[in-house]
């Protein structure tokens, strides 16, 4: 589950070296290591090389420097924009959800409600999910119609299109939220009453506490959680197709039809898209374990 | 942490608002699923869903598949798990790294990576016959899974002695393949089955890599609805999410016994 993976990323210490050799208990590894190289790091592998080759397979920068063209430039602005517009939405909302109800004083069942419900939002992504928005906020959608019904509000008439840039961003929050609220729980849970106690003591607001203790403790875990649903929107391929097919120019969805039937009518331009979408997602991932690790210096 | 002081007017309101956020989309897809026949409210989208052929044919295709990626994964990923916690816990970040990659490189990059590198006419060529795909969209979903189930088995490998109960078990005369089955696995079946529900949930719901890889599973089925049905897309939407409970459901259940049955050690 997402919460998994977070516990899973915050542990991970990133590369090492390669193990001593000298003895055979090396052996029973070797089945996991053969997999991993065939099925995930010798293919990504190719792509990067085949990234760097013209069509002779000859070396060059060329497929990389093409990728500045306006609409390849274009489709990794939007899926950038898109990302962070999720990200940013999903972590504020998710924060302040996981917040509620875990220092928020609320019933104490709520919490292992949120969490399950959480995990099953969290993976209920791709193309039921879309689905699920168009019954919603689609032309024939329930909320469309009770709006214009009931309120005599027309959503589509005040310029709201779930095709869109919006309608995709209100339609990821279904799974970044949740994925933030399961992430940012356990640093909630970190926050030592004792500091509060201390800061009211010392006088100070529930403004001062957060401002001065409880968020610059936070915050590395904060916006490590924000980078994670960042990446974990940039690489979503079907809940994009599914709402709007092919229309909507987001890098994935470029990716895909070039895969499909070359669009780009050039074989190793595709590589160097997968290129850039590699080098994003492990930068992003990349700093979200290095903030993780420093957020956790003061969570335990 | 202590109750917040005062008013608890804000932890409420967005509760409420995460609420109402969270629940009408299912509320309205499951309204819309039952408008198919003017006029009435009826199940005729599930009766027609349910009825189709091809619904049939591939949700039985990913569930298959899922079994496969499940049985393989576990093959895989718990001998391997138990060997580093014996004898290699020098290689764990190697390997956690590793099993953390599918996070980091997105389906749609493994995938073309794939056809680039099984492609029909290369030294191992997967994609050349439809069972050799297959087997490739298997493996491709056993690498997806991987994070989850490593995790799975990791956490429950850790939550046991797992040195004391293997040198017991060798000092008893036991062979590798009777420890694995008849001493490690019986301790970690709750781990491993809520990795199990997790990767059905996810191999179930998988677009990308079965649509190019072209093979016939649900993924590709719901994106066929979806793009020419009005009505059964919300149907097939609430039965996605009800697989989608029942995966996780199950995985709550096995993680209570389990907890019930270290606490009754």
């Amino acid at each position: 589950m997402a919460a998994d993976v977070a516990q899973i990323v915050s542990r991970a210490p990133g590369p090492r070296l390669g193990p001593r050799r000298g003895s055979l208990a090396f052996l029973g590894a070797v089945p996991f290591f053969i997999f991993a190289t065939m099925f995930l790091i010798w293919p990504t592998f190719g792509l990067i090389i085949g990234g760097f080759q013209d069509a002779q397979g000859n070396f060059t920068l060329d497929n990389l420097r093409r990728l500045a063209e306006p609409t390849i430039l274009n489709a990794y602005w939007i899926s950038i924009e898109i990302s962070l517009a999720s990200a940013l939405g999903g972590a504020i909302f998710g924060f302040l959800l996981s917040a509620s109800v875990v220092i928020g004083g609320l019933p104490g069942w709520l919490r292992p409600t949120l969490m399950t419900f959480c995990g099953v939002a969290s993976n209920f992504a791709g193309l039921p999910l879309a689905f699920a928005f168009l019954a919603t906020l689609g032309r024939t959608g329930l909320v469309t119609l009770l709006l214009r019904n009931w309120l005599h509000f027309d959503l589509y008439g005040a310029g709201f299109n779930v095709l869109s840039f919006s309608g995709l961003a209100v339609t990821y929050l279904y799974f970044q939220i949740p994925l933030m609220v399961l992430i940012v729980s356990p640093a909630l849970d970190g926050l030592k009453r004792e500091w509060r106690e201390a800061a009211e003591i010392m006088g100070a607001s529930s403004w001062q506490y957060w401002r001065r203790v409880a968020i610059p403790i936070l915050w590395p875990s904060l916006l490590g959680a924000t980078l994670l649903l960042f990446a974990n929107s940039f690489g979503a391929v079907a809940t994009a197709y599914g709402l709007t097919g092919s229309s909507f120019n987001l890098i994935t969805i470029l990716l895909f039809a070039q895969i499909r039937g070359d669009v780009l009518h050039d074989q190793n331009l595709g590589y160097a898209l997968a290129i850039g979408m590699i080098a994003l997602t492990a930068l992003s991932n990349g700093a979200y374990i290095w903030l993780r690790a420093r957020g956790e210096r003061w969570l335990r | 942490m202590a109750a917040v002081k005062g008013s608890r007017f804000g932890p409420w309101l967005a509760l409420a608002i995460g609420t109402i956020y969270f629940l009408v989309p299912l509320i309205a897809t499951f309204e819309f699923s039952l408008r198919m026949e003017r006029g009435v409210y009826s199940f005729e989208a599930y009766r027609v869903v349910l009825a189709d052929p091809h619904f049939q044919a591939s949700f039985s295709y990913s569930a298959v598949i899922a079994v496969a990626t499940i049985v393989v994964g576990v093959l895989l990923v718990a001998p391997t798990a138990y060997w580093i916690e014996y004898k290699l816990r020098r290689l764990r970040p190697v390997v956690e790294f590793i099993t953390l990659l599918p996070l980091v490189i997105p389906a749609i990059v493994l995938v073309f990576g794939y056809l680039r590198t099984y492609n029909s006419s290369s030294l191992i060529p997967l994609t050349a016959n439809p069972r050799a795909t297959d087997l490739l969209l298997t493996l491709g979903y056993v690498t997806l899974s991987l994070p989850y189930m490593y995790r799975a088995v990791d956490t429950g490998l850790r939550s046991i002695d797992v040195r004391t109960l293997t040198e017991a078990a060798l000092s008893l005369g036991a062979g590798w393949g009777a420890i694995l089955i008849r001493v490690i696995y019986p301790n970690i079946r709750a781990a491993i089955l809520s990795g199990a529900f997790l990767t059905f949930a996810i191999v179930m719901g998988e677009f990308t890599m079965a649509s190019l890889l072209d093979r016939p599973a649900f993924g590709p089925y719901l994106q066929l609805i979806g793009a020419n049905r009005a009505y059964e897309p919300s149907a097939l939407a609430i039965v996605a999410f009800i697989v989608t409970w029942a995966c996780m459901g199950l995985i709550q259940l096995f993680g209570r016994e389990r907890r019930a049955a270290m606490a009754g050690r």
